[in-house]
């Protein structure tokens, strides 16, 4: 079977709707079939990664730790739209520490996040076999 | 007469934050919970709009909604009050109705 070229596109803030979550757990379904699998986080989606995620006080699970696994199933390919962390006032610092092992490096850590402006991202959307949305 | 307005929806997906201030009156307070803590943020391209609105109306943010987000509270629009869930429970008590913006 050829490899092909997935996207996961994240649109939506987590906790307040099931889509973020659902996203999470296809990507991690999805990992299980070697293929070459990217993520982008578009809008509210940015929040899905933000630090210090505390959800005790709402009865529900927190599962941003979930990302930090996906570099274990080389899922090292985390797209951020420079524009919507703008409009929220965020940056780089407010999200998570995401980063991924590379074998071929002697197991070198490099950050699984990249930054990219909009026209940047468009141009990697048009790459993909598959994109996925949520 | 004064109304409680609840946002559970984040002012970059829905209008019902911009909504809301549009039509509420005056001494009327605004709670925002759920995704719509975002609206609370201070450095957003919705942050104007909030401290216009509360020329009007008192706001306030549920504070364990925030933390489930990763929004820290120091970064929360200065002059909103962030409450906890018994200070939502005060806040309905205060008032003779309540709206939810869904």
């Amino acid at each position: 079977m050829s490899t092909k070229k997935f996207m996961y596109v994240n649109r939506k803030a987590p906790y307040g709707t099931v889509y973020a979550l659902e996203s999470l757990e296809v990507v991690l379904i999805g990992a299980a079939f070697e293929q070459d699998v990217s993520l982008c986080f578009i809008g509210d989606g940015v929040y899905q990664i933000a630090k210090n995620q505390k959800t005790d006080g709402i009865g529900m699970k927190n599962f941003s730790p979930t990302f930090k696994a996906l570099g274990d199933y080389e899922v090292n390919k985390l797209y951020v739209e420079k524009e919507s962390l703008e409009a929220r006032g965020l940056t780089l610092d407010d999200l998570m520490d995401l980063t991924w092992e590379d074998e071929d490096e002697d197991y070198a850590e490099k950050p699984s996040i990249r930054l990219v402006s909009s026209a940047e991202l468009a141009e990697v959307l048009d790459e993909q076999d598959v994109v996925l949305s949520f | 007469m004064s109304t409680l307005h609840t946002v559970n929806k984040s002012p970059f997906e829905r209008d019902s934050l911009s909504s809301c201030i549009r039509l509420a009156t005056k001494g009327s307070a605004i709670l925002l919970i759920e995704d719509g803590v975002f609206g609370a943020m201070a450095g957003t391209d919705h942050s104007d709009m909030v401290k216009g609105a509360m020329a009007n109306a008192s706001v306030y943010v549920l504070g364990p909604d925030l933390a489930a987000r990763g929004m820290s509270e120091d970064r929360v629009i200065d002059g909103i009050q962030v409450v906890d869930y018994s200070g939502f429970v005060d806040l309905t008590k205060q008032h003779n109705t309540c709206q939810s913006w869904l």
